[in-house]
């Protein structure tokens, strides 16, 4: 059974799935410019930086999506935004494709039900604004709240809502320390009344006590708010943390697709395991690792068969020649030809 | 480790103190920061952004950035005093008896040259060896380090490398000269997991082989826990706990080092919440009267918001305190 089996037939079971991603594609040209191509006789390159993903996150629900850089992880997120068109495949959001609803005249009304939540809060935050301007952006921009009393009101509410004070609405970012900048991102972030976050790596620039409180903060509004989150992380204890479903990624595809528990107690795909041995055990329980091997390959020129089989201690000749589907595997989606023979 | 407890100590650092003159006064970013590290032993010194980790390696590698300046103490690299020292005795001295490896591989290697001229540069600069000779330890440098087709590569620039292979050269021309002491300052924080994994162990394997120092300066306590023999754990511009690393995972005494133990999630078990240690490190225009940490201490009491504890035995540990020396107040 194919991957889109298994993902088509999972739907028509559970219909309240908030988000459905159906064999999505994102090729990017990073081709020289013309002249170089002609003068130099370069082909044009492409690199596939999400190929053929598939999942669906139910309401409520935490998907995480883990893996190196260039996994496409953050591809992923953006194309559920609709901030990148897909080059196939397609994003549902509460059962309507996105691509359709931007195109038309409701794509405000899809753009206020998601909200993005970025890695770095130095950046993306403008400098020049005050946080109460910040916070507000978003009510002004979809006409939610038009008096200026009930602006500022609302404003308030969002920032003691994230754990922050009225008193900080006429300060400008630089007054605040990482942690508070990804609060105001957050409250931002929340002024829409979104039901869906897409959070990009939300506390790798964070000190490990402030990711602390920002993880906390934002299981709570989860809590809350009913919230659907993709949690986009390389950190795999806090995806532990953070997450229902786990999904990893490598070289564009995802590996395994699995319930977080069923993942971190047993982990099927060779490059999960790898993954979960890299970790640095902190309290030196003495468990046993195999050491990490190799790089990941040049995403321009990914390795034919299955991605991962330079790395892989299990790889065979059917690895290395026929690319693995992901398939339905003792209840966990897994692309591996050694797991679907019982090899590993 | 204990054995290397037992030694005298390799560097000596002694109540260093940094400062940063401002126009708004002066900032002291490190105050009476001590420790010793012994010969061939890995001290990791760990702690959240600003709390001045990355500047005493600075400090004790010379490397300052002005307008900062060492303001008072003195470090010893075995037994002589380099805190001092003109800047051209400085230069003879990082490269030949201290190595560095910073967080950034691609900005600590010059891309205009390939990475053979800078490892031999480094080599004929510190070392006796000329021409073939420097170019033959250069290959086995990058050998020792794991690089495949070391003598293919030795020809290439650093942008034909990846991050990991680029760190891995890092720690190359880092040992070129046999350094006594190498200070690595965030070695795999730009490195990605599975790379990071290798990094570390590589660095630790290569130091021991080279009978080489390490201060591993990190804010990742896996990294701290995988690899070194004591920790330092740094706190608003000081050492406030410093003890063999199982001592300080397992036993710590100071507030702090426990919330930041208990803030990082964990691998083996799972909580509902993670716990947090409220608000934020002070900054430095800002520091607290009395012990730093206390307007974010549980166990706060009257002392601690007067009286700047120092480092005093705390069992296993070292520790920066009150409660160490009043442990009845701990269950007040």
């Amino acid at each position: 059974m194919g991957a889109r089996d298994t993902i088509a037939e999972s739907v028509t079971q559970h219909a309240c799935a908030l988000v459905e991603v159906d064999d999505l594609h994102k090729r990017f040209d990073v081709s020289a410019p013309w002249l170089n191509r002609v003068l130099e006789r370069k082909p044009r390159q492409v690199v596939h930086a999400v190929d053929g993903v598939s999942f669906r996150i139910e309401r409520g629900k935490t998907l995480a999506l883990v893996g190196e850089s260039g996994c496409g992880k953050s591809t992923v997120a953006r194309l559920l935004l609709g901030l990148y068109a897909p080059s196939a495949g397609c994003v549902r959001f509460a059962g309507v494709d996105i691509a359709q609803t931007l195109a038309g005249h409701d794509a405000r009304a899809l753009r206020r039900r998601m909200q993005m939540i970025f890695q770095d809060p130095y950046a993306s935050l403008d400098p020049r604004w005050r946080v109460e301007d910040i916070v507000a952006e978003p009510l002004r921009e979809h006409g939610l709240v038009g008096a200026r009393e009930a602006l500022r009101e609302r404003v308030s509410d969002l920032l003691s809502a994230v754990g922050l004070s009225a008193a900080d609405m006429v300060k400008f970012p630089h007054q605040f320390s990482g942690g508070q900048r990804q609060r105001i991102s957050i409250a931002r972030a929340l002024a829409s009344e979104p039901e869906f976050l897409v959070c990009d790596e939300p506390t790798s620039a964070l000190d490990v006590s402030v990711q602390a409180q920002v993880l906390n903060l934002m299981r709570e509004l989860q809590q809350r708010r009913g919230l659907t989150y993709l949690f986009i992380s390389h950190n795999l204890a806090v995806v532990r943390h953070v997450s229902d479903d786990v999904g990893v990624m490598y070289l564009g595809r995802l590996v395994e697709l699995a319930p977080k528990r069923t993942l971190f107690a047993s982990p099927r795909h060779p490059y999960t395991r790898m993954l979960l041995d890299a970790i640095p055990d902190i309290a030196m329980t003495g468990r046993a690792r195999t050491p990490v091997r190799g790089e990941v390959p040049n995403p321009l020129a990914p390795p034919q068969g299955c991605a991962f089989h330079p790395r892989c201690p299990h790889a065979n000749d059917r690895c290395r020649q026929e690319r693995p589907k992901l398939s339905s595997f003792k209840g966990v989606l897994v692309a591996c030809h050694g797991v679907e023979e019982g090899r590993i | 480790m204990s054995l290397a407890h037992r030694e005298a100590p390799l560097l000596k650092v002694r109540d260093l103190r940094v400062e940063f003159p401002t126009r708004h006064g002066t900032l002291v970013a490190l105050d009476g920061v001590s420790f010793d590290i012994a010969p061939g032993e890995i001290l990791g010194v760990v702690g959240e952004s600003g709390a001045g980790k990355s500047l005493t390696g600075a400090a004790i590698i010379g490397l300052l950035e002005p307008p900062g300046r060492i303001a008072g103490g003195e470090v010893r690299l075995g037994g002589e005093r380099i805190d001092n020292l003109p800047a051209r005795r400085m230069r003879s001295i990082r490269g030949r008896r201290i190595g560095a490896i910073f967080q950034d591989p691609l900005t600590s290697l010059n891309p205009l040259y390939t990475v053979g001229q800078q490892l031999i540069e480094t080599i004929e600069t510190h070392l006796p060896l000329r021409g073939a000779q420097a170019r033959q330890r250069a290959i086995d440098l990058l050998k020792e380090t794991g690089i495949p087709a070391a003598e293919a590569r030795i020809d290439h620039y650093p942008h034909q490398f990846s991050g990991g292979m680029r760190q891995r050269v890092v720690i190359a021309l880092a040992l070129a000269a046999n350094p006594q002491l190498i200070v690595a300052d965030e070695p795999t924080t730009a490195l990605d997991v599975s790379i990071q994994a290798q990094i570390i162990s590589l660095l630790k394997r290569l130091c021991r082989e080279h009978d080489a120092a390490v201060m591993l300066v990190t804010h990742d306590m896996g990294v701290i826990a995988e690899s070194c023999d004591r920790v330092a754990v740094m706190y608003a511009g000081r050492v406030i706990e410093v003890g063999p690393v199982q001592a300080v995972i397992h036993h710590s005494a100071h507030p702090y080092t426990l919330g930041l133990m208990a803030s990082i999630p964990s691998m083996s078990e799972e909580r509902e919440r993670l716990a947090q240690i409220d608000g934020t490190m002070p900054r430095l225009n800002a520091i607290p009267r009395g012990c730093a940490f206390n307007p974010r201490c549980p166990h706060a009491f009257d002392r601690c918001r007067v009286e700047r504890p120092e480092l005093m035995d705390a069992g296993a540990t070292r520790a920066a305190c009150w409660l160490v020396s009043e442990p009845a107040k701990e269950v007040a």
